[in-house]
C-alpha cells in the first residue's frame, strides 16, 4: 500500500467506528458504539492531536516548552467564558478564541524566544503559571476558579450536546486529529519546516546560512499554539465545561510524556503516544478498582491505584530502554522489510 | 630510544566530519616533539583525543600501557599533563585556587612553579579572570607543572601573545623539557626551532611527515608545502 | 486587634509584609540554591526537585506521627532531622540510579526527572491521600513577636535564620573545602576539571545530596508555615524557584539569594498593596522584564 494512502484509509475506518457494535473485551468497557467508549475514543484522538502540536515544538524544532498548557487552556476558557459569562453566540466566541489563539502566542513567544534552551523552558513555564493563577483567581467570577466553569449548553450547536450526540463529538475529535495530522505533515515538509528541523540539529548553522532562527521559531510557536487552542475548543465541546487542571504545569508535562513515549519528531509517534496515554490513564483508573488489582497485597495495590504513578514509571523506563519511543518499533519493522526484499 | 607515548590508527569523528583519519606517531622519551600542520588539520583534536576529551578510536599507549579506553581523569592521574588551547583557567577562582585544584597525589612542586613564574606568587589572591593573556598562560602551564608528569601535552602556548611573552614562553618550555617529555602544538616556527627535537606533521587528519625538527625547518620548500608558511 | 493610629498601622503592615516576604524568599532560596548548583555543575534541569521537598516534608511528618512518646520540641527537631536525612538520601539515590547512567544526555536527564516528579507526587497521593496532613510544630512558632508595632509570626524568623545559616554554610563549603573548589571550577568548565585529573562525577552525587537537604529543609519549613504537609506543594513552590533561578542566573549562589529575596518581597507587597493573587502574576511580570532588559546577559550565563 502506498504510504500516503495509510492515513486516508485509517481516517475512513475510524470515521465508521460509531456505526459498528463490536465488543473488545479488556480494551474497552462496553461496545465501541456506546457513548462511554466513544467519549473515551474521542478524548484519545483529541489528545493525540494536541500531542502532535507539542511535537511540532519539541520533536521537530527542538524547543522544550513547559507552557503549552496555556494555549490549550486558552481555547477551553476563552470560548467557555465568552458563551457562558458574556453570552456571546458560539460563532462569535470561536472567532474571538481564534484571534486570541494567534495573538497570545505571538506576544508571549516573542518574549520567551529571546532566550534559548533551559531558560526558554522556564520562561514558558512561568507564563503558563501566570495563566493558571489567573484562572484560579477567578476575576469577575468569569472562570469559576477551582470549581471550573460548566458551559452554557444552550449556546452550543445543538448537534453537539447531549449523550445521544456523542458520536458527533467523536467525529469532531477525529476531524481535529486528522486536521492536525495533515497540517503538521504539510508544515514539516514545507520549506520553513526544513528550517525548523535544521534549528533542532544545529541552530548556529542556520544562522550561518543567513536565516534568522528567531523568526522561524516564532512561526512554529504560533502555529503549534494556535492548533493547541483549537484542541482546547474541542475539549470544551467534549467535556461540556472547563476545569482548571488543563492550565497546570502537570498538563504540559503529560503532553511531553505522550510525545516521548510515542517517539519525538516522527510521523505517527506523538499521535500514537497521545492516544495510548489517554487510553491507559482512563483504563488504569478502571483497572485499579477491578478484582485483579484489589486482590493484590497493599504494597503493590496502593501505587497501582494512581495511573500517574504507573505512567510516570513507564515514562522513565521508555527514556532508559526505548529511546525513540514506540515509533522506533515501526522503524525497525520497516528496516526488516527492506532486508527481506 | 623508547617511546613514552605511542599513537596508532587514531580516528575521531565530530558530527558528520571525520577529523582524524588514522593518525599514528610516537613521542620519544625526553625532549620536545612538535605537532605541526596548517589550521584545521586536527592538531588540537589529536591532543583532545589523547586526553579522552572527545570520542576516539585507535590505540594509545603510555609507556607501554594502553590508555585509549580510560577516562580523562585517569589518563591525567597516570602522568599526562595538559595545557589546553585558550588556557582554560577558571576565571572565577583565584590564582592560588587554580593551582590548588591541580594538586594531585605526592608533593606539589610549588618551588618549581614559583621559580619559573615568580609573578604568580604575588598574584595568588587575584581572580584568574582578571589576569592578562600571558599571565593566564602562566597559570595554565603552572597547573600542569605542579605535578610530576611523564608527558605534557601543550596546545599553542604562544597564541595571541606579544613577542616578548613568546620568548618568555619559549624559555619556560626549554626549561620544562629538561624535566618532562613534551608534545607541543605550535604555529610559531621560531619557537619550534628553538625547543623541538622532533616534528610530526599533520595534514587533513593524517600524518604526512615525521623526522628531526632541524631537517624539516632547513628545507624551505618542504615547510612551505606542508605548513603553508615560508 | 485594637485600632492603631493610621500611619503607625501602615508602618507595622509594611514591616509584617517585609518579614513575611523575606520568609517566603528564604524558602525560595532553599529550593533554588540546589537547583542552581545542580544545573550549574551538571547541566541538569531538575524537575524532581519539588519531589525532594515533598519527600523531605513527608519524611518529617511521618517521623513525627511515630514519635508520639516524645515531647513537642524534641519531637519536632528529631522529625525535621529525619526529613533532612530522607531528602539527602533520596536525592543521592536519584543521581546514582537515574541521572548517572544518562551522563551527558541532558534532554533524557530532564525527561527522567519529569517522570520522577509525576510518579513521586502520585505515589504520595496513593499512600497518604490528596488532602493536606496537619504538621505539628512547637507552639512558640505559631505565636507572634512584636516589632515596632507589627506582630510577626515567629516561624518567619526561623525561616529567615535557617536560610541565612544555609547560605553561610554553603558559601563556606564552596570556598574552603576541596570539594567546594571542584564544584565552583566544575560550574565554569567541567571538562577542564577532569583534565586536571579529578573525577568530577564524584561531586555530582554531592550536589544532589546538598540540593536534597536544602529542599527538604524548605519542605519542613513550609510544613511549619502552612501548618500542614501537602502532595502538591512541591510543584507549586518549584515553579517559583525556577523563576528565582532564571532571574538570579544559573550556577550563582549569590545571584540566587538576591533574586529569592526580591521575588519573595515583590510577591508579598503586590498581594497586599495591589490585589490578592496579583503577587504571583507580578513575579512572572518581573521575570518578563528581566528577560527583556538583558536577554543576552541571561542567556550567556545559561548557555
Amino acid at each position: 500500500m502506498k504510504r500516503s494512502l495509510i492515513p486516508i484509509v485509517l481516517l475512513v475506518v475510524l470515521a465508521l467506528v460509531p456505526q459498528f457494535s463490536v465488543d473488545i473485551p479488556y480494551v474497552f468497557n462496553g461496545s465501541i458504539d456506546t457513548p462511554g467508549t466513544l467519549q473515551l475514543l474521542a478524548l484519545c484522538l483529541l489528545f493525540g492531536g494536541v500531542a502532535m502540536t507539542y511535537d511540532l515544538l519539541f520533536g521537530f524544532t527542538g524547543l522544550l516548552s513547559f507552557g503549552h498548557a496555556l494555549y490549550f487552556a486558552a481555547g477551553v476558557y476563552v470560548t467557555d467564558v465568552a458563551i457562558t459569562r458574556w453570552h456571546w453566540s458560539f460563532v462569535a466566541a470561536i472567532a474571538f478564541t481564534a484571534l486570541v489563539g494567534v495573538l497570545l502566542p505571538l506576544a508571549l513567544g516573542a518574549v520567551s524566544l529571546r532566550v534559548g534552551g533551559i531558560a526558554f523552558a522556564m520562561v514558558t513555564l512561568a507564563f503558563a503559571q501566570a495563566g493558571s493563577i489567573l484562572v484560579f483567581k477567578n476575576p469577575h467570577k468569569w472562570t469559576g476558579g477551582e470549581e471550573g466553569l460548566g458551559a452554557d449548553y444552550t449556546k452550543l450547536p445543538q448537534g453537539l450536546v447531549g449523550i445521544f450526540n456523542t458520536k458527533h463529538l467523536y467525529w469532531v475529535a477525529l476531524g481535529f486529529a486528522a486536521a492536525v495530522f495533515a497540517i503538521v505533515q504539510w508544515a514539516v515538509h514545507s520549506s520553513p519546516g526544513h528550517v525548523w528541523q535544521a534549528i533542532r540539529e544545529n541552530e548556529l548553522r542556520v544562522q550561518v546560512l543567513g536565516l534568522r532562527p528567531y523568526a522561524y521559531k516564532l512561526m512554529v510557536f504560533v502555529l503549534a499554539s494556535f492548533l493547541a487552542t483549537a484542541g482546547g475548543v474541542v475539549y470544551l465541546l467534549l467535556l461540556g465545561g472547563a476545569t482548571p487542571e488543563v492550565t497546570s504545569a502537570n498538563f504540559t508535562l503529560t503532553l511531553l510524556v505522550m510525545v516521548v513515549i510515542g517517539g519525538t519528531g516522527t510521523r505517527w509517534g506523538a499521535l500514537v503516544g497521545g492516544v495510548l496515554y489517554t487510553w491507559a490513564n482512563e483504563r488504569l483508573g478502571d483497572a485499579s478498582s477491578s478484582h485483579a488489582v484489589s486482590s493484590l497485597p497493599s504494597v503493590l495495590r496502593t501505587p497501582l491505584q494512581q495511573p500517574l504513578f504507573v505512567l510516570g514509571v513507564l515514562f522513565i523506563l521508555v527514556v532508559f530502554f526505548v529511546p525513540g519511543g514506540i515509533a522506533r518499533f515501526g522503524r525497525v519493522r520497516r528496516l526488516r522489510e527492506v532486508f527481506q526484499r | 630510544m623508547t617511546a613514552i607515548l605511542s599513537v596508532s590508527d587514531l580516528h575521531v569523528h565530530l558530527g558528520e566530519s571525520h577529523i582524524l583519519q588514522g593518525v599514528s606517531f610516537d613521542v620519544p622519551d625526553g625532549g620536545v616533539t612538535a605537532l605541526l600542520g596548517r589550521n584545521g588539520v586536527g592538531k588540537t583534536t589529536t591532543l583532545r583525543a589523547l586526553m579522552g576529551l572527545v570520542d576516539r578510536r585507535g590505540r594509545v599507549e603510555l609507556a607501554g600501557e594502553s590508555i585509549q579506553a580510560a577516562a580523562t581523569y585517569r589518563i591525567v592521574q597516570r602522568g599526562v599533563g595538559y595545557v589546553p588551547e585558550d588556557r582554560d583557567v577558571f576565571a572565577g577562582l583565584t590564582v592560588a585556587e587554580n593551582l590548588r585544584l591541580a594538586e594531585r597525589d605526592g608533593e606539589p612542586r610549588y618551588e618549581l612553579v614559583y621559580e619559573l613564574f615568580p609573578e604568580l606568587r604575588q598574584r595568588a589572591k587575584q581572580r584568574a579572570g582578571t589576569l592578562s593573556g600571558g599571565q593566564q598562560q602562566m597559570v595554565a602551564i603552572a597547573r600542569a607543572l605542579l605535578n610530576e608528569n611523564r608527558v605534557l601535552l601543550v596546545d599553542e602556548p604562544t597564541k595571541g601573545l606579544a613577542p616578548l611573552l613568546v620568548t618568555e614562553v619559549a624559555r619556560v618550555l626549554e626549561r620544562v623539557s629538561e624535566l618532562t617529555t613534551v608534545l607541543l602544538v605550535e604555529q610559531n616556527l621560531g619557537v619550534v626551532a628553538r625547543v623541538a627535537r622532533d616534528v610530526v606533521v599533520l595534514d587533513t587528519g593524517r600524518v604526512v611527515h615525521i623526522g628531526p625538527a632541524k631537517e624539516l625547518l632547513a628545507d624551505t620548500s618542504m615547510v612551505n608545502r606542508m605548513l603553508g608558511v615560508a | 486587634m485594637p485600632a492603631l493610629p493610621v500611619p503607625e498601622r501602615k508602618m507595622s503592615t509594611l514591616i509584617l509584609l517585609t518579614i513575611t516576604g523575606l520568609g517566603l524568599g528564604a524558602m525560595y532560596f532553599l529550593i533554588a540554591s540546589g537547583l542552581s548548583l545542580i544545573y550549574g555543575l551538571m547541566g541538569v534541569l531538575n524537575f524532581a526537585h519539588g519531589a525532594f521537598l515533598t519527600v523531605g516534608a513527608y519524611g518529617a511528618w511521618f517521623a513525627e506521627s511515630k514519635l508520639t512518646a516524645v515531647s513537642v520540641l524534641p519531637r519536632f527537631l528529631l522529625a525535621a532531622l529525619v526529613g533532612l536525612a530522607v531528602g539527602a538520601v533520596f536525592a543521592a539515590l536519584v543521581e546514582l540510579v537515574l541521572i548517572r547512567p544518562l551522563y551527558k544526555r541532558h534532554i533524557e536527564q530532564v525527561l527522567v526527572t519529569v517522570g520522577l516528579a509525576l510518579a513521586v507526587s502520585a505515589l504520595v497521593v496513593a499512600i497518604w491521600g490528596n488532602d493536606a496532613r496537619p504538621f505539628v510544630a512547637p507552639s512558640w512558632l505559631g505565636e507572634t513577636t512584636s516589632v515596632a508595632g507589627a506582630h510577626i509570626p515567629n516561624d518567619r524568623w526561623v525561616e529567615i535564620a535557617t536560610a541565612v545559616v544555609v547560605l553561610v554554610a554553603l558559601n563556606a563549603f564552596l570556598r574552603r573545602t576541596r570539594y567546594g573548589l571542584i564544584i565552583r571550577a566544575g560550574v565554569e568548565n567541567r571538562a577542564m576539571v577532569t583534565a586536571l585529573g579529578i573525577d568530577v562525577r564524584r561531586a555530582f552525587m554531592l550536589v544532589f545530596a546538598i540540593g536534597g537537604v536544602a529542599a527538604a529543609i524548605a519542605g519542613v519549613l513550609s510544613g511549619v508555615y502552612f501548618g500542614t504537609v501537602d502532595p502538591a506543594r512541591g510543584t507549586s513552590l518549584l515553579i517559583f524557584a525556577f523563576i528565582v533561578v532564571v532571574i538570579g542566573g544559573l550556577g550563582s549562589l549569590r545571584g540566587t539569594a538576591v533574586s529569592a529575596v526580591v521575588v519573595g518581597l515583590v510577591q508579598q507587597y503586590a498581594n497586599y498593596y495591589a490585589s490578592s493573587g496579583l503577587g504571583d502574576l507580578s513575579v512572572v511580570l518581573l521575570l518578563g522584564i528581566v528577560l527583556l532588559a538583558r536577554p543576552g546577559g541571561l542567556s550567556a550565563k545559561l548557555a
